[in-house]
């Protein structure tokens, strides 16, 4: 039953994450810090989330090319 | 929003997955048996049928605002990692998505396999190749399905778009029986890559409480500004792999012929 619920888990870490972990953990840092600054701060982030994928995605990429000769 | 992008963007994306689900369904069925294939097929068919069935309503439940929030940040996640796939295929540092190459890869794997019956299936490893193909390239067409269905509130649309696909490909795969390799998946994925980040920053944005300026109608901005930049990105790539790939060839004498860049991606991560 261990085994099984671990291999979907890296299924669904695989299917949703990917890769990269680090794209997924940028989008959650920015939609977090979109909701504070919404909710406690009334500062209208809309810009925030498009901003940090676009940086994420070029980190992501920078990452994997850095690896390969 | 207006539901022909809706339709589309599903549309688009399920071709690209039902394509590589035919590629599997084809070795199995080609070089195996049939029968045991369709049952595999079928089988997966009804788990597909079942997720759907029970996780798509059930999401309708949940708030509007939750509910855009989790799905914006699968979405923008899950097409983070489309776009990433594809700009690293188109500048080189990850081999192409060939059908035709995964099709013989399969091919050969089925004919090396002995067969084996398990109850009403004739040969086992027909049924768990063909199962498996179209399980786990179907869970993506319903994971597209339910989260882009269930935000807009018109989950009938996404369904249809996908149903579309389905056939569509189904019935081009009978006329041709053979790997739809002339199918464009790598620009597909990486469309499909811009239109899910766009759509998962817009909904996980609104969902976190940023309200878009002009609402829906931001869309029309936001998803060119990612085209563009993803664009940006791989073709700035290209080029400093083409650049490197010149700088590694040994230096020809003067009178020769400038070397070519090898037209030839080498080979990078296993394509998918």
């Amino acid at each position: 039953m261990r085994a099984r619920l671990r291999s979907f888990g890296a299924f669904a870490y695989d299917f949703v994450i990917g890769d990269d972990w680090r794209g997924a953990a940028v989008i959650a840092v920015a939609l977090g810090v979109t909701a504070v600054l919404a909710h406690s701060q009334r500062i209208n982030a809309w810009w925030l989330l498009p901003a940090c994928a676009i940086a994420a995605l070029g980190w992501s990429l920078r990452r994997a090319t850095d690896r390969k000769p | 929003m207006n539901a022909l992008p809706l339709f589309l963007t599903v549309l688009v994306a399920c071709v690209v997955e039902a394509v590589e689900a035919l590629t599997i369904v084809l070795a199995a069925g080609l070089t195996r048996e049939w029968r045991s294939t369709f049952q595999g097929m079928a089988a997966a068919l009804v788990v597909l049928a079942a997720v759907t069935a029970g996780v798509g309503p059930a999401l309708t439940l949940i708030p509007l605002g939750a509910l855009r929030l989790v799905v914006g940040a699968l979405l923008a996640a899950f097409g983070l990692q489309w776009l990433r796939k594809a700009i690293l295929r188109f500048s080189g540092y990850k081999d192409l998505h060939d059908e035709a190459r995964a099709y013989e890869r399969e091919v050969a794997a089925a004919r090396a396999a002995t067969a084996s019956r398990r109850g009403t299936v004739r040969d086992w490893y027909a049924f768990t190749l063909s199962f498996k193909g179209v399980l786990l390239e179907g869970l993506e067409v319903v994971f597209i399905v339910i989260t882009f269905g269930d935000t807009q509130r018109d989950l009938g649309v996404a369904a249809l778009a996908a149903a579309v696909a389905v056939v569509l490909v189904t019935g081009i795969g009978i006329a041709v029986r053979a790997p739809l390799a002339r199918v464009p998946e790598n620009t597909m994925k990486f469309a499909v890559g811009i239109m899910l980040t766009s759509f998962g920053t817009f909904w996980g944005a609104e969902g976190a409480g940023a309200r878009w300026p002009g609402g829906d109608a931001a869309l029309l901005v936001l998803v060119p500004v990612i085209g563009l930049v993803s664009a940006g990105y791989a073709v700035a790539m290209r080029r400093s792999r083409q650049s490197a790939d010149a700088g590694r060839l040994p230096s020809a004498p003067p009178s020769a012929p400038p070397p070519a860049v090898p037209a030839a991606a080498p080979p990078g991560e296993a394509a998918r």
